[in-house]
């Protein structure tokens, strides 16, 4: 029996921001899910089952908060899910909410990923002491500026590299009404003399923290004949996770992240993603991260990832256009990250990025990863539906 | 037609007050060992691996990384993870086998509630603004259900008493439980509840595999399949919810196909005595049908793995040929907030 195509026909985020003091939890996830259904003209009683995602519980200080949004996303007489694999969460939820179309489970789905992070502080939600165990470096750019430099090395890129992903992506981001930053005096100097917080990553160079939300709208493809604007199709969508510390572990090129990405391409019947793939979302939270992804996805051979950033492939006007949205370094809602790169993905393929619109585009990759590098989801989404 | 999915193997811990010298992975691990012996597989001839924990027990932010390393992730698993009982990871992992991405899962859970105090930890799970600040816990929240329930005239306290009397004789034949035996019913805990109303604070951890059509034959004599599995949320809000019923637990079975054709056997997962009344009005289970031959939650109750195993149980009494129709059924949330109705059926004999 073949799997059900699915295709997405609404998505909906919130004006990523700092702090969204005006609204509770219940309504930052519900603000989200309104503008996806409000996107695919459907209503609440449209939804057969939400799924939702959120990084860590600590992040908020509310336990399997799902409980309590249940009413808030229309949820009470459904199935409702909760899905939880570190910063790849936001990615993995959409492809578990895919998977209950594509096994017909259910005709239309509600996705939504979410972090409030102004309730509470995300660095310290991260760092428990727990007894007889190693302590996690306070804040993620201490666990990963090693293997930055461990790149640096390995590559031979030039140390202006991450300054020119960070320049674009803040750039990108005020072309998107929906992102966090938006620096309109940002310039090329500005970002090269921010503080250095981690040796090699500066201050300018890493993610900020939000409140955001992003929701969905999965449905079948009877659905899909219904939906009153263009769908996104998935063309193919894959997990993969591999353990945190281990002996030959590579922290610059994970094993996981391109197995997902080859499996990804083999649904998707992707022959070489340079020439086949139009434009990328990927999970970028400190820039030098942009050219490591760019190698591990195949879209550039090993040590060559730094080449496409610097000669402007990767610009919203290159060949290979890389987080026209303005990424995660421009909004950060973690446990949202990633479902905000496969609505951005999707978005482009829909030709609905209004300002950040790639021209043309086709075939697009959404990416994110969490954890020590070791969780990986992706989803390749495409204008026209699989097999045609 | 759907592709046909099997429970063709469980396991689990002894399920204990404490675990001290153990860390989850060590809790785990063996239980792991033991479900892929009863196969012969092992882990790479494992097409998905889905888990359900939960932070808050932990005391950690991504407490079920540790997990994986003990799973045994290389080279690199197609894997996910629920933030909850382990029962919905095998809802999960039977969606992935049902698309044909995968032909076997293994599904695990776990959870160590001994560290802290469980009835403190769960009232982080209620609305943050309104009733979580007041932190009633979760002993208090089931008072409140099952003083609902006899107010209602649909139970009274000898009859609760009964409840725990027969989960705990059960279990006496359960070498996993915890409490079993004859256990004194005990003073209030929270009136109208007795410490025998409640479920023990323990640790455990579980595993399932799940098989697809011919795989799941050739690994296990006598599969278990799932014919049905439907999960339903209610409102949050106790207070606009009728406590004395579970509505969605009705639904979920309805929708699971468990009301098609009578079951012999229910596995309940109710950790507090007057949530079987409720379970078994929605349910629509009679005195011919067997509740808790395990002993139920009422003799262990790991939290977070609790649910999983009310599916292990049933499904294990139908591979050693002891049902032939059973329903398993798993919860989550303050006084059954959200349920999940399986429905597991051998072939016939």
């Amino acid at each position: 029996m073949s799997k059900e195509p699915v295709a997405v026909v609404g998505i909906g985020q919130t004006k990523h921001v700092a702090a969204r003091r005006d609204v509770s939890i219940a309504g930052l996830v519900r603000e989200a899910a309104r503008r996806a259904l409000a996107d695919a003209e459907l209503t609440w009683a449209d939804i057969d089952a939400v799924v939702i995602g959120k990084a860590p519980d600590f992040f908020e200080g509310v336990m399997m908060p799902e409980l309590y949004l249940a009413d808030a996303l229309g949820a009470v007489g459904k199935p409702m899910l909760r899905v939880h694999t570190a910063g790849s969460v936001g990615g993995s939820t959409a492809l578990v909410a895919a998977n209950l179309v594509a096994a017909r489970v259910h005709g239309t789905v509600l996705t939504l990923a979410f972090e409030k992070q102004s309730e509470s502080n995300a660095m310290w939600g991260l760092s428990l002491p727990i007894p007889f165990q190693q302590p996690l470096l306070a804040g993620a750019g201490g666990f990963f500026a090693p293997h930055v430099r461990a790149y640096m090395r390995r590559s031979g890129a030039p140390d202006t590299i991450g300054s020119l992903v960070a320049y674009k992506d803040r750039r990108n981001a005020l072309k998107n009404p929906c992102a966090h930053l938006h620096e309109h005096d940002i310039t090329l100097e500005k970002v090269q003399a921010s503080p250095m917080l981690w040796d090699p990553i500066r201050y300018s160079e890493t993610c900020p923290s939000s409140d955001g939300a992003c929701a969905m709208v999965l449905t079948d493809r009877a659905g899909a004949a219904r939906a009153p604007r263009p769908p996104a199709w998935m063309l193919g969508g894959a997990m993969r996770s591999e353990p945190t510390l281990f002996a030959g572990k590579d922290f610059v090129s994970p094993r996981a992240g391109r197995d997902c990405a080859a499996d990804v391409y083999r649904q998707a019947g992707i022959a070489d993603p340079r020439r086949d793939i139009d434009a990328v979302e990927m999970y970028v939270p400190f820039s030098w991260y942009e050219p490591m992804w760019l190698e591990n996805l195949g879209f550039a051979a090993e040590g060559e990832g730094w080449k496409l950033t610097e000669s402007g492939v990767t610009e919203l006007d290159g060949d290979l256009p890389v987080n026209m949205s303005g990424g995660v370094l421009s909004t950060n809602p973690i446990g949202a990250s990633g479902m905000i790169r496969f609505a951005e993905a999707a978005l482009q393929v829909r030709g609905q990025a209004g300002e950040h619109q790639v021209d043309g585009a086709r075939r697009v990759l959404g990416h994110a990863y969490g954890g020590g590098s070791q969780f990986f989801s992706m989803w390749l989404v495409g204008s026209a539906p699989p097999h045609s | 037609m759907t592709r046909e999915i099997a429970v063709i193997a469980f396991a689990q811990t002894d399920h204990r007050r404490t675990s001290d010298e153990l860390s989850e992975v060590e809790m785990l691990m063996p239980v792991l060992h033991e479900v892929l012996d009863r196969t012969g597989l092992q882990t790479a001839d494992i097409g998905f691996t889905c888990s359900g924990s939960s932070d808050y027990l932990a005391g950690r932010a991504f407490s079920f990384t540790l997990a994986l390393d003990g799973v045994g992730a290389w080279p690199p698993i197609s894997e996910s993870h629920v933030e909850t009982d382990g029962a919905w990871a095998l809802y999960e992992a039977w969606t992935k086998l049902l698309t044909g991405e995968a032909d076997t899962a293994l599904v695990y859970a776990y959870g160590k509630s001994s560290p802290g105090s469980v009835r403190d930890v769960l009232t982080r799970q209620l609305d943050p603004y309104y009733v979580a600040p007041l932190w009633p816990d979760s002993v208090a929240l089931a008072a409140l259900q099952a003083q609902a329930l006899i107010d209602a005239g649909e139970t009274d306290e000898p009859a609760l008493a009964a409840v725990a009397a027969r989960s705990r004789a059960a279990g006496q034949d359960n070498p996993h439980a915890q409490l079993r035996g004859s256990v004194p019913h005990g003073d209030y805990l929270v009136r109208p509840l007795r410490t025998g109303d409640c479920p023990p604070v323990g640790d455990g951890a579980a595993a399932v595999i799940l098989a697809a059509g011919e795989r799941a034959r050739a690994l296990c004599a006598r599969p278990a399949w799932i014919r049905g599995i439907d999960h339903r949320i209610e409102a949050h809000s106790l207070g606009v919810r009728d406590l004395t019923d579970s509505p969605s637990t009705r639904l979920a079975a309805e929708r699971a196909g468990a009301f098609d054709r009578p079951v012999d056997t229910a596995e309940l997962h109710a950790p507090f005595t007057a949530q079987e009344i409720v379970l078994r009005k929605a349910l629509r289970l009679d005195d011919t049908v067997c509740v808790n031959p395990s002993g139920g939650p009422l003799a262990a109750n790991p939290v977070m793995a609790a649910g999983l195993i009310r599916i292990g149980e049933a499904a294990a009494r139908v591979h050693r040929g002891a049902s032939d129709r059973a329903l398993a059924h798993a919860t989550s949330g303050p006084c059954l907030q959200q349920n999940l109705v399986a429905v597991l059926e051998g072939d016939p004999r």
